[in-house]
């Protein structure tokens, strides 16, 4: 008997491990002309596990400290053998994954694959989103360079505007009135324990879900693949589609060398905070259009004060997006939800793009 | 007559309003805000006034009884000095500004010598001839609404000292009787110290009181004019005192640090001020075949070509940079190449070459290896990317691999389940 077989046959004695993996072998993946839509999971899925593997490289010289951070992430991408590419790749891929969180959360709505039996797996989905951009905004200040340290300023400020909790949400954050190394201890322990462990809790979850409810067909083409013969209609998961899969997570992994080959995430200087905040501060550009937006909201509105009139009003949008499997049920809605979605992507291009052009 | 009749119908008018109004009469602020011309000072102008807020009031330089509300205010009775004539202004001010004990209770630290130096000044001096055009305090300072000095409205505040002597200084018909130029304003607007002062706000930076005086003003004689620009140029003066050239331009009776620089327009110092070209100021007076022409060209050589070795590295980092390789410990060590070249051009006033030599070496030997990290820099670049190429190629191997395998356990339409 070949080892692998030999292998597989004390596991399966073990632990049952062909019943395991039976799921996988009856899981299918149905075909049709919106099929590619369904490989942005697996990327970011993908640059997830990059994230993972790098981030645990970065640990081994990251050191967490306001006096050692810069120096740390100095020493790391100058002197230490690949260590440019491993920060680099680190950095990239996290704007990568959540650029693609973000493409595959907007397919889902344009192909309404949230609906019902589904509606669990989009919350899920939603809410690895929002850890993804916890993930960038907590990560953003870890090499303590001047950018993020006024980015992560103003981030907490505005976190501060919150109504009634906002003053105890930004000490929380803060771990003290200002921005210091009590931050950076903070953010740290977000970014390398409590959202990773999170992270892989909801992963598991909504890859739970994704099996238990199979892959949902776009409504408008339901009839006509229905109306396929079952070879045309559906692949095999495994190895079917997992190789596919496979192509796309190459190509990932191509672009994210030729990034970090040909721009180099940079380092900037070191955080001053007796310093005066440079010109031009702005977050990274998964936020980029929600500050524009606060920028541009006149600072009164009638009685209420226009920060928090903008605050409240990303919060309510948030939570109505959360909640879309839920409002969408007639025709009407339908229509709504596909009108609103192509609003909130222009909205979003649109504010991003002004955000960058705007001094 | 007519004026007095005016004056006692103004006088009564304003003890009307005031004791209607219940408050502690000021009958001299009453009736002067009615008057015109430089009669005129409002309760809102002296009330911006050190002096008012003090707690002194008109009658502390004037005399007189401002209690009183008719014409016995400004009786002789009362003490009433009325206007002060401009050649008794500086005791008058002197009166309590020399009284160490008497300013003591205002500012302690304030200094009471004002009087005494404005009397070894031009100005102290032709005031005692009798010449009454000359600046007394209150030209300077202002008079019933002064500031001050740290307040920035005060007329002698550092921002705007320049302007208040031009007031005088740049006028062409007032300052004609003393014959001396009038464009001292004109030029220090184009001065390296005016653009320090006004456009980066270095209140450090001179003005004309810091190399003329201020109470004691007087014109810096030309031995004394080193010692000037010493005070600020510390380490230039002291190379200057012992070259040859500080004995040279004594016995030529020219004036120090002036002589290339000049005084009022000093503009931003540059390396064509040595050698031999047009710009030159050597050139003023060395001539070809003498040997300072030949030091002078030497000088600029030297420190000509650490700046364009400092240029060459600071260009290779922008482009490792540019490409997104990390310099900025060689960037570090450029500062030391820049600062080397700031000593070189300090030294440059010993007007010898070996000094000048010593800096620029040390310079260059920081350039030579930030050019060397320039070039390592970009080495790397290259090998990055000749790796990546070779990781791409790996990868559309594995890509077109996987693509034929799927296409081979795909044949006959075996996508299904």
């Amino acid at each position: 008997m070949a080892p692998l077989a030999r292998v597989r046959n004390w596991l399966d004695e073990r632990f049952g491990w062909e019943e395991l993996l039976a799921p996988l072998r009856h899981k299918t993946v149905p075909i049709h002309r919106y099929s590619y839509w369904y490989f942005l999971g697996g990327i970011t899925l993908f640059l997830f596990g990059v994230q993972v593997c790098t981030g645990i490289l970065l640990l081994l010289y990251y050191r967490p400290s306001a006096n050692e951070a810069f120096e740390s992430v100095q020493y790391l991408i100058t002197q230490v053998q690949f260590g440019w590419l491993v920060r680099s790749v680190h950095s990239w891929a996290a704007n990568l994954m959540i650029f693609t969180a973000f493409l595959h959360m907007f397919s889902v709505v344009f192909l309404r694959a949230y609906r019902k039996p589904r509606e669990l797996t989009w919350v899920s989905g939603m809410l690895l989103l929002f850890l993804a951009m916890g993930f960038g905004f907590s990560g953003y200040l870890l090499p303590w360079n001047t950018l993020a340290f006024f980015a992560t300023k103003v981030g907490t400020d505005i976190a501060g505007q919150v109504p009634f909790v906002g003053h105890r949400l930004m000490i929380f954050l803060r771990g003290g009135e200002e921005v210091t190394g009590a931050t950076l201890s903070r953010f740290f322990g977000f970014h390398v324990a409590v959202l990773p462990g999170l992270t892989t809790l909801l992963v598991g979850v909504h890859l739970l879900l994704i099996q238990r409810f199979g892959i949902s067909v776009p409504s408008r083409i339901e009839p006509e693949w229905r109306a396929l013969p079952p070879e045309k209609r559906e692949m095999r998961f495994f190895p079917n589609f997992l190789l596919r899969e496979l192509m796309a997570w190459y190509i990932a992994l191509g672009v994210l060398g030729a990034l970090a080959a040909f721009s180099p995430w940079g380092l900037g200087t070191k955080a001053d905070p007796f310093a005066p905040a440079p010109a031009g501060i702005k977050p990274e550009w998964y936020f980029l259009f929600m500050f524009q937006t606060l920028k541009l909201i006149p600072a009164k509105l009638g009685m209420l004060d226009g920060e928090v009139v903008g605050i409240l009003t990303f919060s309510l949008a948030g939570l109505i997006w959360l909640l879309v499997p839920f409002l969408d049920g007639t025709k009407r809605t339908q229509r709504l939800v596909t009108g609103a979605a192509m609003f909130v992507v222009a909205y979003m291009g649109t504010m991003t793009a002004y955000g960058y052009a705007a001094k | 007559m007519r004026l007095n009749r005016s004056l006692g119908a103004v006088l009564v008018l304003a003890a009307a309003v005031t004791l209607t109004q219940g408050q502690q009469p000021n009958s001299c602020v009453d009736c002067h805000s009615a008057l015109e011309g430089e009669l005129h000072v409002t309760p809102e102008q002296f009330a911006q006034d050190i002096h008012a807020q003090k707690g002194l009031t008109c009658a502390s330089c004037h005399g007189g009884d401002p209690s009183k509300t008719d014409e016995s205010a400004m009786s002789k009775a009362a003490g009433f000095k009325g206007r002060i004539e401009r050649a008794a202004v500086p005791k008058l001010c002197g009166s309590c500004h020399s009284d160490p004990g008497f300013m003591r209770q205002y500012n302690p630290s304030l200094r009471t010598d004002q009087l005494s130096q404005y009397q070894t000044s031009v100005h102290g001096k032709r005031l005692a001839a009798g010449d009454t055009k000359v600046a007394v305090c209150t030209d300077c300072h202002g008079v019933h609404d002064l500031r001050p000095a740290s307040d920035t409205r005060s007329k002698v505040h550092p921002l705007n000292i320049a302007t208040t002597c031009s007031r005088c200084h740049g006028d062409t018909q007032y300052m004609a009787a003393y014959k001396i130029p009038t464009n001292q304003f004109a030029s220090y607007k184009t001065s390296v110290h005016h653009e320090a002062m006004v456009e980066r706000g270095d209140l450090s930076a001179p003005t004309c009181t810091t190399c003329h005086g201020n109470h004691g003003a007087t014109p810096p004689g030309v031995g004394s004019v080193a010692n000037v620009c010493s005070t600020c140029h510390v380490f230039q003066a002291q190379l200057f005192d012992a070259s040859p050239h500080k004995a040279a331009f004594a016995s030529a009776g020219l004036p120090g640090c002036v002589t290339c620089h000049s005084n009022h327009g000093i503009s931003k110092p540059g390396d064509a001020m040595l050698g031999t070209s047009a710009q030159s100021v050597c050139t003023n007076c060395h001539t070809q075949g003498d040997a300072g022409y030949k030091v002078a060209g030497d000088l600029q050589q030297q420190v000509s070509g650490l700046e364009a070795s400092i240029t060459r590295s600071d260009r290779i980092l922008n482009r490792a940079e540019s490409s997104g390789m990390e310099v900025s410990q060689a960037r570090l060590e450029q500062d030391q190449a820049r600062d080397a070249l700031t000593k070189a051009r300090v030294s440059v006033h010993t007007f010898a070459a070996a000094p000048v030599r010593a800096d620029v070496d040390s310079g260059l030997k920081i350039t030579a290896k930030t050019f060397g990290e320039g070039q390592g820099a970009l080495r790397e670049r290259d090998y990055r990317r000749t790796g990546l190429g070779m990781s791409l190629v790996a990868i559309v191997f594995v890509v077109a691999a996987l693509k034929l395998y799927i296409r081979e356990i795909e044949k006959n339409g075996k996508s299904g389940s």
